[in-house]
């Protein structure tokens, strides 16, 4: 029996603030779980520390809530033991950005085969609205006692730097375009990274839903124009299709610089594909042929109470 | 004068000069001539040019430890000679290279401020030149046998009479020559000294065959210029089915053996040779089956191999991890989460000198504290400790279950002091080991409710992947499907349950498992972990003097085994806690548990482990009487 929308939604009590972009990204998860059909128990949601966090609880598969600025490495962790898996992790800007920057570039170079999404709205919002790591410099959203006075992380040009080989951007309120942006990630051979922008009505107002949408600009029609567009509407083809280094560069190098549009224009969509690089679980095996068949999760390793592993010939070369 | 059977001889030389592969082809060639061998070395955080030695005692009988007498010493190095001439026993002998004896003190540049000033004291108070020939000197005064040689020559004239010149250059085989003139002093057979060479360099033949050409050639020169070292060692019986194990390799095969397959980690003295180790032997046979693997990781830092091996417990592999103090502290938040979530995971830890760095390559018993109190808020958790390395390989087992039974992380105590070892011990035997994966579902039919509230506090676990079996974890305190709740009267449900796994442990987990008596006497030393060793071959020292001395080992730290350590102690009228730290920390359980505290302590923190000798003299001193209530122990370069 197919499974519906429905069923990968628990009946815990939602306490996200009325408004926020969380909602968008939640259902957009869902609606992907359920258009990709895949069974419950064989997914897992894994989540970080803040609002972001709770989401592993208001989806019916494995959930998994951790700790601030950890979520990739319990994800990882658990991806390595069972690679049949299919994991998404999430989290928020602190947490992932500040917090977990060192895992999230560790990530990129194993490139195992998970999603990483990022609600990215530019506050720790549970803790009251300090600056994250993606907030610009010299912005002061509501709760700062004075400007913010660090430079932002790129998070999309970090996740390219630091290896991802799927990188895309997705909007909270376009949850659509966010499911196939989801659905891209997860069917991504390697590590997917989403940062989704994701308004925090609460306490940034600065990138509120109305400045995405472009409400402040107004043209002499009256015509509003939204800040977000799609890199798909624009013919940008972000794949990488041969193994060669100018094909690389010049991939790499577009997304980088589709990277640094802000404020009038703001680029969603898939930045960057690459399937040549190898994913880590293909790097294991090329060490223990067997890994994917047979990794730890499955491994038999008693009978009737005894171990069965055979170490004789090991203790062999150490006998005296 | 001399026991045959109880050697002790020292090799020394810069880091990197391989002082190491010696002492390994020494120990080795000992082992295979039938004596017991006990191995430690030490080094510095360093990679090359910092002194380092490796002391291996062999003896015919049982052996458990390090004594103060170095029998033999072999120095292809001026700092070796200047450290460790004083350790060298009457009759005993020093093996040197004599064109070194003019090297004065100050010409030795890795020798630290605090050593050369009381080298240069010491000299200058026997009257003698600050030279390797001057400290000579002194030892040849009281009765040490000097053999010098010089090792650039027995290379030069072994390259000419093989007519190869490329070995008159090869000074990386001093160690080689060190090892191959001791035993010629020693009146060895060769062909151990030959066959070692062959086994601690079989990946790199063409080296191997080089320095057992240069090995032979130093042999027969050294047992033909000085035949007459009163100490011949003779082959003896040898017992069937010894093992010559490195001190990390009881608990990595102890994981192979018992079922971990999946090891994340992070770089750091002295625990990664552990995950090296396993690493290099990833793919495992397994009985009637296919292969198997152990995953091994290296991460970014010691939170992320956490957090991983967290994660791979919750797909029901059994994970480890690997680690030593600095590492230990970064995993204690996750530890917290892996507590309350009831994550069955092993942490192995091999402690080293902290607080910080400490002495990052020296022993150290540190810990005991930190981790039974590791980790913010209230949660259960197993600190285990192993005595030896022997033990190391089956209590590696005993962890896994319970972390399983129990679903607890379960931190296994290991220290520098075994980890440098190298021994002779019994054959591992697989057979003796248990796995008991307590309440792992295989199936789940009908609701599931991964924290139920059940009366032995231990809930049926799944794990990622089993069909009808989600469950969600939480950081946070949970209802029993793991969702977060903040309800004050399941807040006391939950902490209960998780607490009431300890009482269980303590009730289920066997007695001889929870402390081990050597025996109960009116003095019984009180100690945890690798000061066993030690403890027993100095209490072995004391009953030849038909002086009796009790012993009880505990090794399950937490949950303390209050009732039995009481019951076992019973009989004893002073109590001497023995362990390798400065607070005496197993004194502190001790006082909290059985609010009796140690009647004296004895205690090392230099960072260099206890030897036999000196524990002797100490308990000695209690003995007579004549201790004060805490004797501070400082043998050791």
């Amino acid at each position: 029996m197919a499974l519906k929308i429905g069923d990968y939604k628990t009946e815990v009590h939602n306490d996200w603030c009325p408004g926020c972009g969380d909602f968008g990204i939640v259902n957009a998860i869902q609606m992907a779980l359920s258009e990709m059909q895949i069974p419950r128990h064989k997914a897992a949601i894994f989540s970080g520390i803040g609002c972001s966090g709770k989401t592993s609880h208001f989806i019916n598969v494995y959930g998994v809530h951790t700790l601030h600025g950890r979520v990739l490495t319990f994800a990882q962790g658990a991806k390595l033991a069972n690679p049949e898996m299919t994991i998404i992790a999430a989290g928020g800007d602190g947490d992932g950005l500040g917090i977990g920057a060192g895992h999230f570039v560790a990530a990129g170079r194993r490139n195992l085969d998970l999603t990483y999404i990022i609600f990215n709205n530019g506050v720790y919002g549970l803790t009251k609205g300090q600056a994250s790591p993606t907030l610009r410099l010299g912005e002061k959203t509501k709760s700062l006692p004075s400007p913010n006075t660090n430079y932002n992380v790129n998070p999309i040009g970090l996740a390219i730097a630091s290896g991802f080989t799927f990188v895309a951007r997705g909007y909270a309120y376009d949850v659509r375009h966010l499911k196939d942006l989801i659905i891209a990630a997860v069917r991504h051979k390697g590590l997917a990274f989403l940062d989704v922008l994701q308004p925090c009505p609460t306490y940034n107002d600065i990138n509120t839903r109305d400045w995405y949408s472009g409400m402040d600009r107004i043209d002499e029609a009256q015509k509003q124009h939204s800040r977000i567009y799609k890199l798909e509407d624009t013919g940008y083809d972000p794949t990488v299709h041969y193994d060669s280094e100018p094909e690389l560069n010049e991939k790499l190098t577009q997304a980088l610089i589709k990277s640094l549009e802000w404020d009038t224009k703001i680029p969603t969509g898939v930045f960057y594909k690459n399937e040549i690089i190898s994913q880590y679980e293909r790097r294991i095996m090329d060490k223990i042929p067997n890994y994917m068949e047979n990794p730890p999760s499955a491994q038999v390793i008693s009978a009737n109470g005894k171990p069965t592993t055979d170490i004789s010939k090991i203790l062999d070369s150490m006998s005296v | 004068m001399l026991n045959q059977t109880d050697i002790s001889w020292l090799i020394g030389g810069p880091q990197g000069s391989g002082v190491e592969s010696g002492a390994n082809i020494f120990s080795r060639a000992c082992a295979a001539m039938g004596y017991e061998v006990f191995g430690k070395r030490e080094f510095y955080s360093n990679i090359k040019g910092e002194h380092s030695y490796f002391v291996v005692r062999i003896s015919s009988n049982a052996i458990h430890s390090n004594i103060n007498d170095i029998t033999m010493m072999a120095a292809f190095d001026a700092e070796t000679v200047f450290r460790h001439t004083d350790g060298v026993i009457k009759n005993g002998a020093i093996i040197y290279d004599s064109d070194l004896v003019a090297t004065k003190v100050d010409e030795v540049h890795t020798l630290d401020d605090f050593f050369k000033e009381r080298l240069v004291k010491y000299l200058d108070s026997k009257n003698k030149p600050h030279t390797i020939q001057g400290i000579l000197d002194i030892a040849q005064e009281r009765g040490v046998n000097l053999f010098p040689i010089s090792f650039r020559n027995v290379l030069s004239t072994m390259a000419d009479e093989a007519n190869n010149p490329r070995l008159k250059g090869m000074v990386r085989m001093f160690n080689v020559l060190g090892v191959a003139f001791s035993l010629g002093v020693f009146g060895m057979p060769p062909e151990t000294l030959l066959s070692s060479i062959d086994v601690i360099f079989a990946k790199k033949k063409a080296i191997a065959e080089l320095n057992k050409q240069a090995a032979n050639y130093a042999y027969n020169y050294a047992a033909a210029k000085f035949p007459n070292f009163a100490n011949h060692l003779k082959p003896i019986e040898k017992k069937s089915g010894n093992l010559l194990v490195q001190g990390y390799q009881g608990t990595a095969l102890g994981k192979m053996a018992c079922g971990c397959r999946f090891q994340p980690y992070y770089p750091i003295t002295p625990a990664s040779d552990e995950s090296v180790y396993l690493e290099s032997n990833e793919i495992l046979e397994v009985k009637e089956n296919r292969p198997g693997s152990t995953v091994v990781v290296q991460t970014e830092d010691e939170i992320s191999a956490m957090g991983m091996t967290i994660g791979g417990a919750l797909t029901g592999a059994r994970s480890a991890t690997c680690t030593s103090g600095p590492g230990f502290s970064l995993m204690a938040e996750a530890l917290g989460w892996a507590g309350i979530n009831e994550v069955p995971i092993v942490i192995t830890l091999y402690q080293r000198s902290g607080p910080s760095t400490g002495l990052p390559t020296r022993h150290g018993q540190d810990d005991l504290m930190c981790t039974v109190y590791a980790g913010h808020g209230e949660f259960p958790k197993i600190v285990y400790a192993s005595g030896d390395i022997e033990e190391s390989f089956y209590d590696t087992g005993r962890c896994f279950n319970y972390a399983d039974v129990y679903q607890v992380p379960v931190i296994h105590m290991m220290d520098k002091f075994l980890a440098s070892s190298v021994v002779t011990c019994k054959r591992f035997d697989s057979d003796k080991i248990t796995i008991n994966r307590g309440k792992l579902l295989d199936k789940i039919e009908g609701e599931y409710k991964r924290f139920e509230l059940v009366p032995d506090g231990i809930s049926p676990r799944s794990k990622l992947g089993l069909e009808n079996g989600i469950f969600w974890n939480t950081g946070d305190e949970s209802d029993e499907y793991g969702h977060i709740s903040e309800d004050p009267e399941l807040r006391i449900k939950m902490m209960d349950k998780r607490f009431s796994k300890l009482d269980y442990a303590l009730d289920t987990i066997p007695k001889e498992e929870q402390a081990v008596s050597f025996g109960v006497f009116d003095y019984c030393v009180i100690s945890w972990g690798s000061a066993k060793g030690p403890i027993l071959d100095a209490i072995d020292m004391l009953k030849k003097e038909n002086i009796n001395i009790g012993f009880i080992q505990i090794k399950l730290l937490h949950p303390f085994p209050t009732a039995y350590v009481k019951s076992l102690l019973k009989n004893a009228k002073t109590i001497i806690d023995i362990e390798a730290n400065q607070t005496g920390q197993l004194g502190i359980l001790l006082k909290q548990n059985l609010e009796q505290g140690p009647d004296y302590y004895i205690l090392k923190y230099t960072g260099r482990a206890m030897t036999s000798t000196e524990l002797y003299d100490s308990l000695k001193n209690i003995l007579a009487n004549k201790a004060e209530k805490r004797q501070v122990l400082t043998h050791g370069a």
